[in-house]
């Protein structure tokens, strides 16, 4: 919020472009690389990137609460997980396993989870609101984990991954390589739908919202609607990510809906950088290399998340902005 | 006649009183832990997400202090007296740069810190749930169970712990200071209390509250490093139900609530009473937003 406006050009070596070239140039410049990524990284590292990505997209959901309405979600994991046994269901009912049906069932489940936080947490505000919405996250993580009939309990579920098709064009098995593709291809789109949504009129009303909520009021908008909209939205897209988790590692287990998952997403984005929709996935990738290295240097065993923890409170303290809090004024424009 | 008798005849009238007795205990235990939150909460506007981790940590330390001293008393002491001084720490350290900024802040970074202490303790403990034998084994029979007194003593002590640091907030000189700082910040400041050590101090308090409970409520339980979140989920939801801040509407609220998922063990599975307590507080939201003892502002 203290980076200097930047109203003129950036000029780009002799070349003078405006914001959304620049823009535009950066995004195809990384979209570029993350297509290339996979061609060269080995197996493991390939799938370590997909999995980034899609924590990236849970983690650019909760943004769009966190950052940009100012309500600080500590139950994303319930939209999440339902995202992912709504694939799950979809995936182990319909024979042959269809793709498109799962993301949409898995949307539905996550969306009804997202209506019911919403109905009852929006009525309130700050502190009240973050505490409803974990203990909202805890009541389906209970579900889910009790119901064994249905989820398998402690067991999940386990199914085979859909074939990825697009109708009358292609047919074919996920290849690790394809996999990255197919969630690259959403989680831009993704990225792309929720830039738009913070840059429209309703996204400016929401962080009109989070600057100054008896304000907003004042002026006339209707404060809890849009703030129902508002974790509507976050809860459809944090459903999108399950539904992405669950076909690339072909289960769905209670572990997801239990709130760490929700505080790693929490992490991510002050990690990254409330606010900027892409900081939470360069946190997201912070937080999961970080995790592997130590993995790889001290042993499994090692608790990863008291030096994490660590760097996370001296990030709230020192770096309030998170890694890309400077560009934070420049991306939403 | 003869319905009304069958149905009275239905009710499991011991099984009722058991819970009763049963759902006091917990209720005071949760009590302790939520005012301790609440008070926080109502003076330094901070909500304290590590609490959980407080509680979990005072009943490792008690347990530490146990295994070396083999009292349970100087266990409970011990913990209370070291969770204090970390809970100081905490907040000089890591709440203190944070006055004056979102409050959301404060929960993020509270956040922060119940992470690592929950991965410390798992880390320096294990999985392995850890036993503090109870201080007195004597037992009276309650119907056809042999209740331990020990849980008798238990609410006593808790009930004892909160009676004395109200009395404390009403006479002792801290006790003055934080409550001319929950009035008024600046006034206070102005008249020359030490505002930041009284934040500090009550930080302390509210974490001594928290590992004495701990200690007290480990012989039912067992310790492990996973206690914490349960325990502070319930103490949230008690201390929404009986508004924030609010002393005395905690522990009505406390009480109310264990009493509440006792009876529901009468019919369902424990983990699935918890249900009910999810329940209160959506009731509690859809009605009462601010609290059930707190007046509804229009």
């Amino acid at each position: 919020m203290t980076t200097a406006p930047l109203d003129k050009a950036i000029p780009l070596g002799r070349l003078r472009l405006g914001h959304s070239a620049v823009f535009w140039l950066g995004f195809c410049a990384v979209t570029v690389l993350l297509i290339a990524a996979p061609l060269v990284l080995p197996e493991f590292w390939r799938r370590f990137l997909t999995e980034v990505l899609i924590w990236g997209l849970l983690a650019m959901s909760s943004d769009l609460l966190i950052g940009y309405t100012g309500m600080i979600s500590f139950g994303h994991s319930a939209f999440f997980g339902l995202g992912m046994y709504g694939a799950a269901g979809a995936l182990l009912m319909v024979s042959p396993p269809n793709l498109w049906l799962a993301i949409l069932l898995g949307l539905a489940g996550a969306a009804g989870a997202a209506l019911f936080v919403a109905f009852f947490s929006t009525r309130l505000r700050d502190i009240y609101f973050a505490i409803t919405t974990l203990i909202f996250s805890q009541i389906f993580y209970v579900i889910i984990f009790t119901w064994t009939a249905v989820t398998g309990g402690e067991n999940g579920l386990i199914f085979t991954r859909p074939h990825l098709t697009i109708p009358l064009l292609y047919n074919a098995r996920f290849t690790s390589t394809t996999l990255h593709w197919f969630v690259l291809a959403v989680v831009a789109g993704s990225y792309l739908i929720l830039h738009r949504i913070t840059q429209s009129p309703f996204g400016m009303v929401l962080q009109s919202i989070r600057e100054n909520e008896s304000r907003t009021r004042a002026i006339g908008y209707a404060v809890e609607r849009y703030k129902m909209m508002s974790v509507m939205l976050s809860g459809l897209f944090a459903g999108l990510a399950g539904v992405l988790y669950a076909i690339q590692n072909e289960f769905a287990a209670p572990d997801f809906v239990y709130f760490l998952t929700s505080g790693d997403t929490v992490i991510y984005n002050v990690l990254g950088g409330i606010g900027t929709l892409v900081g939470p996935i360069v946190g997201a990738g912070f937080f999961q290399l970080a995790r592997q290295l130590l993995a790889q240097a001290f042993g499994d065993q090692f608790p990863y998340l008291i030096p994490l923890g660590l760097v996370f409170i001296a990030t709230i303290i020192f770096l309030p902005q998170g890694i890309l809090g400077f560009a934070r004024r420049w991306l939403n424009r | 006649m003869g319905a009304l008798g069958q149905f009275f005849h239905a009710i499991p009238f011991d099984l009722i009183i058991i819970q009763t007795v049963n759902g006091i205990v917990t209720g005071m235990i949760l009590a302790l832990i939520a005012s301790g939150l609440t008070l926080i909460f109502g003076i330094m506007d901070v909500v304290n997400f590590a609490h959980g981790e407080l509680f979990m940590l005072g009943a490792y330390i008690g347990f530490v202090v146990f295994v070396t001293t083999g009292s349970f008393w100087l266990a409970l002491i011990g913990a209370s007296l070291i969770v204090a001084i970390l809970g100081a720490a905490m907040q000089i350290v890591a709440l203190r740069p944070l006055i004056g900024r979102d409050p959301l802040n404060t929960i993020l970074a509270t956040f922060g810190i119940s992470l690592v202490l929950q991965n410390y303790a798992l880390w320096q403990f294990g999985p392995v749930v850890r036993k503090i034998p109870e201080p007195i084994s004597s037992q009276f029979t309650l119907f056809y169970l042999q209740y331990p007194w020990y849980r008798i003593l238990i609410t006593v002590l808790s009930a004892a712990i909160i009676g004395g640091f109200w009395l404390y907030l009403k006479y002792g000189k801290l006790g003055v200071w934080i409550r001319a700082t929950a009035q008024d910040r600046v006034m206070a400041q102005a008249m020359g209390i030490p505002v930041p050590w009284v934040y500090t101090g009550v930080f302390a308090i509210g974490a001594a509250m928290a590992a004495a409970s701990g200690v007290l409520f480990a012989p039912m339980v067992g310790v492990s490093h996973t206690m914490g979140l349960d325990w502070v989920l319930k103490a949230f939801i008690v201390v929404v139900v009986g508004g924030m801040g609010n002393l005395a509407g905690s522990i009505v609220a406390a009480i109310f609530i264990s009493l509440l998922e006792a009876y529901a063990t009468i019919w369902v599975d424990p983990s699935q009473a918890v249900i009910v307590s999810f329940v209160v507080l959506i009731l509690t939201l859809l009605f009462r937003p601010t609290g059930l003892f707190v007046a509804t502002p229009r």
